[in-house]
């Protein structure tokens, strides 16, 4: 492999300009500093070019075809001309929105309230802090069927409990009703979401200079005077990164939904991710399951855009003061 | 003298990480619980919290309804191996190329590889679909490992690249002064010195492969003896009935290496992890 160097050819990181060798066009490249770096990327760039990026032009185009398991046709934007028609549709967004709302507003406040309770010195602290973990690390199938089994109404342990304190007065199936399914779902969903956000914030606030929080306690400043005053402006900015981030994984979230209701009870929850799915890969319509999946990236590019400003506005300020 | 809790105060704190924990652990907790009942005892109602019979039964009787069983955490061993070792090969030079060298459209070109976590698989599912088929590739081990990867790539990039920022760089300089070459020097030199960090990495890929499996195994791949386990989990549903204490048992083994893998690691991890985001 020394020898790839060519011999004991000396430089520094720099082009030597000075390299009088007979060399390969690969040689050269690797001698070069400005494509150097760029030929470390290209792999992972090249893969990616044709894992995502191909399949997500190629999304486009099919929006515009029929396309279904014998072919494709184009018939320009006849499938979103049906998709904003229909009122299914707009009932999909709906749901999308207000299962985004829940779950996201869920995840931040239980992450907060969890952060809080884990960054306190109290003994036992290490181990409550692993005890959250695990739906984070389990595959979300797994843990989605033991929900499953949470959830069911004649053998399950919370319509057990619920009826043995006299809540419900007979057995209940939660997944088996509009309402009670869609939150059945929000709470699994905020289940496997909320140990990242509890760690981020944890991590985040453990890293808030300590004496602030001293300087605060000597002027007789409260616990709470302190979470408000101290913590929350310190940590912010993880704050605003993750509940953007949580916004976009929730709304991308498939299996724990497919996995309790495949989008049922009659379409109670149905997000649009589902819908998608349900279209194209169920039912072999890629061409009109391809038009809710450019409406599915339009609104993440929206959220990212969102984000990116965020990021800018918190770097302005926070690099400012 | 300022962490000091009076004890009301320890007792509510204490009351409400127990609230807090239970909601984590509960489906862990009847998953067990489900495993070790015998099937006519679970579907006894109203519902009974204690049952008197309680055996590890259900893990012997899981081999013989599930044949395939062994199959599948095999396939699940093997293609979230793949991934890791696929994604690394990428994420490798492309983390070094972001830590050491500054370069024209750097922070653009991070950029994009981030966008790429936006997409869940479940977006790309449709034109992955036609390229796989179109490859031939349905139904292969390749239908699961090729966006497996694809997916944890730019983690893995962001990952490693804040943990090779972290390594002198004189180590390299003076790799260079002695003549080796830039490839040598990533090979010899960075590489060694980076193995902690890659086994962090590593490992991170690992688990995000090994979680993310279900989605691609019943989209891309409909033949029984390539199935990872979480798709294989779903035999256990019957027509009739569900044979729930087995689904269980074969449940907790699914999430066991994990948690053990975990349990070694997890000091790492979280700090690898958290180190990487909270730095922005």
């Amino acid at each position: 492999m020394a020898n790839a160097s060519g011999g004991t050819l000396r430089y520094q990181g720099t082009d030597s300009g000075s390299v009088k060798h007979e060399q390969g066009l690969l040689k050269r490249l690797l001698r070069s500093e400005a494509l150097f770096p760029w030929l470390l990327i290209a792999p992972a760039a090249f893969y990616l070019v044709l894992v995502v990026a191909w399949p997500l032009a190629e999304t486009i185009r099919l929006s515009f075809t029929n396309a279904n398991i014998g072919g494709e046709a184009y018939i320009g934007t006849a499938n979103y001309e049906k998709l904003f028609g229909s009122r299914k549709f707009s009932q999909t967004i709906s749901t999308t929105f207000y299962w985004m709302f829940l779950s996201v507003s869920l995840k931040v406040i239980l992450g907060l309230i969890g952060a809080t309770l884990l960054n306190a010195a109290i003994p036992g602290r290490g181990l409550f802090r692993m005890l959250v973990m695990p739906p984070w690390i389990v595959p979300v199938a797994i843990g989605c069927f033991g929900w499953l089994w949470l959830y069911n109404g004649h053998f399950g342990i919370i319509s057990g409990t619920l009826q043995y304190i006299g809540i419900l007065d007979g057995p209940f199936e939660f997944l088996a009703y509009k309402k009670s399914a869609f939150y059945a779902a929000v709470v699994t969903d905020v289940w496997v979401g909320v140990p990242m956000v509890t760690i981020f914030f944890l991590a985040a606030m453990q890293g808030v200079p300590r004496d602030l929080y001293e300087a605060a306690y000597m002027d007789g400043a409260s616990r709470w005077y302190r979470f408000r005053r101290i913590t929350i402006p310190q940590i912010l900015p993880v704050i605003i990164t993750m509940s953007i981030l949580t916004v976009i994984w929730t709304f991308n979230s498939f299996e724990i939904i497919w996995i309790l209701t495949e989008g049922g009870p009659r379409r109670a929850t149905t997000t649009l991710i589902i819908d998608t799915y349900k279209m194209a890969i169920a039912n072999f319509k890629f061409g009109q399951g391809a038009a809710r999946t450019v409406i599915v990236v339009s609104l993440l590019s929206t959220f990212s855009l969102v984000y990116l400003f965020a990021l800018h506005q918190i770097k302005k300020r926070f690099e400012a003061t | 003298m300022m962490d000091r809790y009076s004890l009301p105060h320890k007792i509510l704190l204490y009351f409400c990480v127990t609230v807090f924990l239970v909601f984590i652990l509960l489906p862990f907790f009847e998953m067990f619980m489900a495993s070790l009942r015998p099937l006519e005892h679970l579907f006894r109602s109203p519902y009974q919290f204690w049952s008197d019979d309680f055996s590890f039964i259900a893990y012997a009787q899981i081999w013989e309804t599930v044949p395939l069983l062994p199959r599948y955490i095999a396939n699940s061993m093997f293609i979230s191996l793949s991934v890791t070792v696929l994604a690394l090969l990428f994420i490798i030079p492309a983390a070094y190329a972001y830590a050491r060298y500054d370069f024209k459209g750097k922070s653009i070109s991070l950029g994009i590889f981030l966008a790429v976590n936006m997409f869940s698989g479940a977006v790309l599912l449709i034109p992955l679909y036609k390229l796989l088929r179109g490859y031939g590739l349905l139904n292969t081990y390749f239908a699961m490992i090729i966006p497996g990867a694809a997916f944890l790539i730019p983690m893995g990039i962001w990952l490693l690249k804040s943990y090779l920022e972290k390594i002198p760089r004189e180590l390299e300089e003076a790799a260079f002064m002695d003549g080796a070459s830039r490839l040598y020097t990533l090979r010899r030199v960075v590489l060694p010195l980076a193995v902690p960090g890659l086994i962090v990495v590593g490992v991170a890929v690992f688990l995000s492969a090994y979680a993310q499996q279900f989605l691609f195994a019943i989209t891309f791949n409909s033949i029984k003896e390539y199935m990872p386990l979480p798709a294989g989990i779903l035999e256990f549903i019957g027509y009739e009935s569900i044979k729930w204490n087995q689904m269980m048992a074969a449940s907790i083994i699914g999430i066991l290496p994990v948690l053990i893998i975990f349990l070694f690691l997890q000091r790492y991890l979280v700090a690898g992890l958290t180190a990487g985001a909270l730095k922005e």
